[in-house]
């Protein structure tokens, strides 16, 4: 935590939680995603379901889906710029039992037909968490370029991916590292320092024994 | 960050260094930021605050209706002459009514620490600006007396509400404020200290009881209790009133209160303001709306 989390961030009100962590949510997906959304189903849990209409946290998360800052004044208006900017979304309630009270789960659709799932909390502060991305486990804040790497659980893995950051020069801020049973699916979830070039996440595409890899650039 | 304000002050003396120099030069540290560059970065935060308090509107109702129209309400009795506390505090109350209001009506504002306490420290701050003619770089210098308690408060405490109650939130906002307000009035390290102390003793124990779990009642005119309250800690500071518990162990005093409140005064809008008939009725009101 720094200063500028003590006084900050500039945000559109009214909750951290409620609104700007949802709003970062929708840019984070959006993200995920890499291209344009244009269709958004979104489902509200727990607290984002009881009070989230008076929180706003409905137009946030369709703001951030949209690009839209957390301090962007257009927050509040997203749902005429998704009608502009031709996005749909429909927006409902779901139990998904004892997950964090702010969570929420997106279907989206790009515009190449390109599908995603994506289970985010708001954890306070602003700050998010990621859970679930198409089904299988994550854990991570979207604060970092993030690389989340779905393969088979197998000697060697992490080496071959740590080795390719290695050698872009890619400092490693966090790793974090899952197995559905031993020998099974697993996934790495590696923050980094660096941004990751598109040709490694090309290369690591490519790799044997990895079925997915996912890329969070906080650029653009 | 600095875990104590007592350490602070030790440097204050040891090194002559004042104590928003002190938290910048830490912060720039751990953030590799160089120091013109930080404060530049605070320069915006406060700018953003001016901004919020400049584009209120006063026609603007919140989500549920609940709130809306208060600051232009305390604008127009001020001018009117009106009320009781006068120019200066008539003018702090307004203001922690606009921000607060404008949080709740989704417009741009400055967490401070949080969303729901935004309101005071823009109060304070930009109406002893306006009323003292203090200069810009100053201000920007209390943002970091300011930020510098509060940083101090997160890592004794808590900043928010669903930890440890509004006291951590408004009182956290309203200790921040009066130490910014201490070292505005030519106050040292153990001054600011003080009026944080003083401020945060005067809010402990307060409940973080949201009505319908949002940010509109009491919320947006707790940002007036908070602001005054900083006021007056400053006042009692300039005027030679210490706090008897050392600025620390007041902190530590709201974190061990915290920890001791039930669930439901803290932001769960169940109990307190938000469980009583009207606080229960509105709540059921805002779930038809979903």
């Amino acid at each position: 935590m720094n200063l500028l989390d003590i006084i900050g961030p500039i945000m559109v009100g009214p909750s951290s939680s409620h609104t700007a962590g949802a709003v970062k949510i929708g840019l984070v997906s959006r993200k995920l995603m890499v291209e344009k959304v244009v269709k958004a189903d979104i489902y509200f849990h727990g607290s984002f379901l009881a009070t989230g209409k008076g929180h706003g946290t409905d137009k946030a998360v369709v703001a951030g889906l949209l690009g839209i800052a957390v301090d962007d004044s257009r927050v509040p208006f997203s749902f005429e710029v998704a009608k502009e900017e031709g996005m749909e979304f429909q927006i409902s309630g779901i139990d998904l039992g004892d997950a964090h009270p702010n969570t929420v789960k997106l279907n989206l659709t790009g515009e190449s037909g390109k599908e995603i799932e994506v289970i985010a909390a708001s954890i306070g502060g602003g700050r998010i968490e990621v859970q679930e991305i198409d089904g299988l486990s994550a854990s991570f804040g979207g604060d970092y370029p993030t690389l989340i790497v779905n393969h088979k659980d197998r000697p060697g893995r992490v080496t071959s991916v740590t080795a390719r950051l290695a050698e872009c020069n890619i400092n490693i801020a966090t790793m974090k590292l899952y197995r559905t049973v031993r020998g099974g699916d697993a996934v790495m979830i590696i923050e980094c320092d660096q941004e990751v070039p598109v040709e490694s996440i090309k290369w690591l595409e490519e790799l044997e024994g990895i079925s997915k890899v996912t890329y969070l650039s906080l650029q653009g | 960050m600095y875990k104590s304000l007592a350490e602070i002050c030790e440097i204050e003396k040891r090194e002559g260094i004042p104590f928003w120099k002190i938290v910048q030069q830490a912060d720039c540290v751990e953030t590799g930021m160089p120091e013109t560059e930080a404060f530049e970065k605070m320069r915006v935060m406060y700018q953003a605050m001016k901004e919020a308090d400049d584009s209120y509107d006063g026609e603007l109702k919140s989500a549920s209706g609940l709130v809306g129209g208060e600051g232009k309400k305390m604008q127009e009795a001020r001018e009117a002459g009106m009320t009781v506390c006068g120019r200066l505090m008539g003018k702090v109350m307004e203001k922690a009514l606009k921000t607060g209001e404008s949080n709740a009506c989704m417009k741009r504002i400055v967490a401070a620490p949080t969303a729901g306490s935004c309101g005071v420290v823009p109060a304070v701050f930009i109406t002893l600006e306006e009323e003292k003619h203090f200069t810009e770089e100053k201000m920007i210098e209390a943002m970091y007396v300011a930020a510098g308690i509060g940083g101090v408060i997160a890592h004794r405490a808590f900043l928010a509400g669903a930890a440890g109650g509004c006291q951590a939130e408004i009182g956290s906002a309203s200790a921040m404020a009066a130490g910014g307000v201490a070292y505005l009035m030519g106050g040292d390290s153990e001054a600011i200290a003080n009026a944080a102390a003083l401020a945060l003793k005067n809010l402990l124990g307060l409940a973080c009881d949201p009505v319908a779990g949002l940010v509109e009642v009491p919320c947006v005119k707790r940002n007036v209790i908070g602001a005054i309250n900083a006021l007056a800690a400053a006042d009692m500071t300039v005027a030679g009133i210490s706090s008897k518990i050392p600025p620390d162990e007041v902190i530590d005093a709201m974190r061990s209160i915290g920890r001791n409140m039930d669930e439901d005064i803290r932001e769960t809008g169940k109990g307190g303001l938000a469980g009583t008939p009207t606080g229960v009725k509105i709540s059921e009101q805002m779930e038809k709306l979903g």
